[in-house]
């Protein structure tokens, strides 16, 4: 089973990449679970079809230390499993607390269990590495590759190297290693040559360059990935494109963080001076 | 043993300090150097000693948290107000009735909660949900239960990282309560370097939230409150039965034996004595502001002590009726603490002590060893500021660093109705003309002799060199160190605690203390320690490769 961890700045598109990519793996007969990591819970919702389902956290104060597997995990896409660790509302509680609470009671319940025949277990991470809790996927050999979303603005770009700095941090200490850079394009200048060469300076690949396209929006607004919701779209050959690039990744890497100078310069060289 | 006894003596000051920093890297031993002072304090000029910074990583210290000082210190000796800890259970089952600070709930309708300890009990699931509804869940329980006139909240490290805002649940259930006054502490372990940042913050919502709440008079004659007297042991029984014998009115101790009530009353007293400086000079201060009740440093450890304390509070007065009867207090009491002194001084005299305890007793406790004619050979506190060192006059000139910005300080204002300065300025003025000083302390630096080492903070790698090197005939310090100095087989005596002992305040705690004293000093029991066979053994043998 490979497991893999899907970083990312806020907003930069993390869950719904995920998704659709874990659409294209289940399409190519992967047995695939989605873990979201994010207490808003909304890492599964194109899977499941927008079913609203219990989340780990939610389960365990309900039911207690009584919990079996099929209370937190649903059937979505494709024979996809997911599950939503939940958490806090805003401003009270400890999120980061509570995904580490939530994978331990995963592991202990056997989701990952080779009797369970994953090929692939997903986690999907909110935003920024903000506490030793929302590195827990990445920690322990938990996830052992990561991807990172990001796009060709400034801030997503910087986010990609603060994520670096802490997949550095713990490929020291475990196994976790950087597969490549996702694009999912905002269509700024120069943008796919700008990431890939932000990917070279990392050490790593920017492994698939994700167009903009609206058809993601239908599809969202149909509560389904582009691939269920229009098998011939498009943007769902690009997302098959994805899939299979990770399904094939052989790059595994510590990456080389890059001093804020540099990626200023970058910037300038990429984009600025283009102005 | 004499003779490598006498040997052992020679060690000059400067060596000591020198062995003591041997072990410890550069960037340590340099710290630590500023925090050893070897005493060289001449009239009108006290060394400076570095103090109240930061204990270093991975040193043994003997300090405490700030959750710890908050509410096991000040706190925990007040009788009536539930005190509700909100974190994980071990912190509030650990820091429950574990200071020997007594209380006398045996007036008839006495309300004690003491001997209870209340926790929120948080679980995994609090942690990461929030608190605060179990918190309020709890108030409302406390309440329902026991129907208190107050109810504290006191913060633990986990509340701080998740951020619960205890004070607006505390604020919420004084409102829906109406009848209790409900407060919270943030005091959270981590905060500040010691304890001291725990005292501070206790005091300070005491001050905010309990002082002055009740407005009525007070009957009785030459009305005080005692600031920082704890009653270990029953300490501040003894004081008050010497104050009452004397005609003086005890209003508020802060907190020994204390009431919700004494709290809310204390601005009808009209002096504040400051036992423990550290602690507590700081409410002394606002009480004079805000109030106009000035404040004298007294001491009531050591008979003599004693003596001098009850003159300083009568001189204060002025009234030769208190003078008198002060007087006549010390001459009908000294008799039979004298008699005791000059039973023990021939087995005594001459024995030496090291004392690192508090941020006051490790001063205080020198004055009883010099009645039995010991001496003080090396002393330190554990969560004193340079002021408790050097004096009150080096607090301009503290430093002001991260660590104790954290910590609040609260601004106050004369009560503009109950502002009422307790003398003239003319009557304060021939006092202090008389050699009576108000706000002063001179610190334990100027008390210790020539060529004594005085530490800061000291740990437990110091304590047993300290102990081997010097080899002192008593040690006192807390229950972190008791067993580990008495392995070294030197007897410890307990001054946070006073191990089952006490009262040592005051004329018959003097007594109390010789005794104990002398009994742990010229004990032979020390020199039973080594096993037969490693002082004779029947068999010997090395091993090969010797």
């Amino acid at each position: 089973m490979r497991k893999v961890a899907i970083y990312g700045k806020g907003g930069i598109g993390k869950s719904t990449t995920t998704q659709n990519t874990v659409a294209g793996l289940a399409e190519m007969g992967r047995k695939v679970m989605v873990v979201g990591c994010d207490p808003k819970a909304d890492s599964t919702r194109l899977l499941l079809g927008g079913l609203a389902q219990k989340s780990v956290l939610d389960t365990l104060r309900e039911e207690g230390e009584d919990v079996e597997l099929e209370d937190i995990r649903k059937g979505g896409f494709g024979g996809s499993w997911c599950v939503e660790s939940g958490g806090p509302e805003p401003g009270v509680g400890c999120a980061g607390r509570g995904i580490i609470t939530s994978i331990n009671m995963l592991e202990s319940l056997g989701a990952y269990e080779e009797s369970e025949e994953l090929d692939y277990a997903f986690y999907d991470v909110l935003g920024d590495v903000v506490c030793g809790g929302f590195a827990m996927p990445i920690r322990d050999g938990k996830a052992e590759e990561i991807y990172i979303v990001c796009s060709g603005e400034m801030m997503a770009m910087y986010a990609a190297n603060n994520i670096c700095k802490g997949i550095m941090k713990y490929a020291e200490s475990g196994g976790v290693r950087l597969g490549g850079l996702i694009c999912n394009s905002r269509n700024v200048d120069n943008e796919k040559d700008m990431i890939a060469e932000l990917a070279r300076k990392l050490g790593t690949q920017m492994i698939y360059f994700v167009p903009r396209d609206n058809d993601v929006q239908r599809a969202e607004i149909n509560r389904k990935t582009v691939i269920e919701w229009n098998p011939e779209a498009d943007q769902a050959k690009e997302y098959r494109g994805l899939a299979k690039a990770i399904d094939e990744n052989e790059m595994f890497v510590v990456p080389k963080p890059l001093e804020i100078e540099e990626l200023e310069q970058l910037l300038l060289d990429y984009g600025l001076m283009e102005a | 043993m004499a003779t490598l006894k006498k040997k052992l003596v020679q060690w000059e000051p400067t060596d000591i300090k020198e062995e003591l920093l041997k072990k410890y890297p550069p960037k340590v031993a340099r710290k630590r150097a500023k925090q050893i002072l070897i005493n060289e304090a001449q009239e009108n000029e006290t060394p400076e000693i570095s103090a109240n910074v930061r204990t270093v990583p991975g040193i043994i210290t003997m300090r405490g948290c700030t959750y710890a000082g908050c509410k096991g210190v000040i706190l925990g000796p007040t009788r009536d107000i539930v005190n509700i800890t909100h974190g994980p259970i071990g912190c509030g089952f650990y820091s429950w009735l574990t200071r020997r600070n007594q209380t006398d709930a045996s007036a008839e309708g006495a309300e004690n909660y003491m001997t209870y300890c209340f926790s929120t009990d948080m679980q995994d699931e609090d942690i990461i949900f929030g608190g605060e509804k179990k918190l309020e869940k709890a108030i409302q329980e406390a309440y329902d239960t026991f129907h208190p006139k107050a109810i504290a909240v006191f913060a633990t490290c986990p509340v701080g990282l998740i951020g619960d805002d205890i004070h607006a649940v505390a604020k919420k259930m004084k409102e829906k309560l109406a009848d209790c006054n409900v407060f919270a502490f943030s005091c959270e372990g981590y905060k500040g370097v010691s304890q001291s940042a725990g005292h501070h913050i206790a005091n300070n919502q005491i001050f905010r939230h309990v002082v002055g709440e009740n407005d009525e008079e007070k009957d009785g004659e030459y009305k005080i409150n005692l600031l920082g007297e704890y009653n270990i042991g029953g300490d501040g029984f003894e004081i008050d039965r010497i104050l009452k014998k004397c005609g003086i009115t005890n209003i508020a101790t802060f907190s020994g034996n204390s009431t919700y009530d004494q709290f809310a009353s204390a601005p009808k007293a009209d002096l504040n004595t400051v036992m423990c400086h550290r602690s507590i000079n700081y409410v002394a201060d606002m009480l004079e502001t805000k109030y106009g009740i000035p404040w004298i440093k007294v001491n009531f450890i050591g008979a003599e002590a004693t003596a001098k304390s009850l003159r300083k509070i009568a001189q204060y007065f002025g009234d030769k009726k208190l003078i008198d009867r002060v007087e006549e207090v010390i001459a009908e009491e000294m008799p039979e603490v004298k008699a005791v002194a000059e039973d023990v001084y021939p087995r005594t005299e001459g024995k030496t002590a090291m004392l690192f305890v508090g941020g006051s007793r490790a001063h205080h406790y020198q004055e009883l060893f010099a009645e039995m004619g010991m001496k003080t050979l090396s002393a330190g506190y554990e969560f004193a500021h340079r002021d408790d060192y050097e004096g009150r006059e080096v607090i301009p000139t503290l430093r002001v660093d991260a660590d104790s910005r954290n910590i609040e300080e609260i601004e106050v204002e004369a009560d503009e109705a109950r502002y009422s300065p307790r003398k003239s300025s003319e009557e304060m003025e021939k006092l202090e003309e008389a050699g009576f000083k108000f706000k002063h302390y001179d610190g334990m630096i100027p008390d210790m002799d020539k060529g004594t080492l005085i530490i800061d903070d000291l740990n437990q790698y110091e304590a047993e060199k300290l102990v081997e090197i010097l080899k002192p005939d008593v040690f006192c310090a807390g229950i972190k160190e008791k067993f580990s100095i008495q392995k070294l087989g030197v007897p410890m005596k307990q001054l946070h605690s006073y191990d089952s002992g006490g009262p040592y305040a005051g004329f018959k705690g003097a007594i109390n203390f010789y005794k104990e004293i002398d009994r742990l000093v010229n004990s032979r029991i020390w020199g039973y320690m080594k096993a037969p066979w490693q002082e004779t053994p029947e068999l010997s043998a090395t091993y090969v490769w010797e």
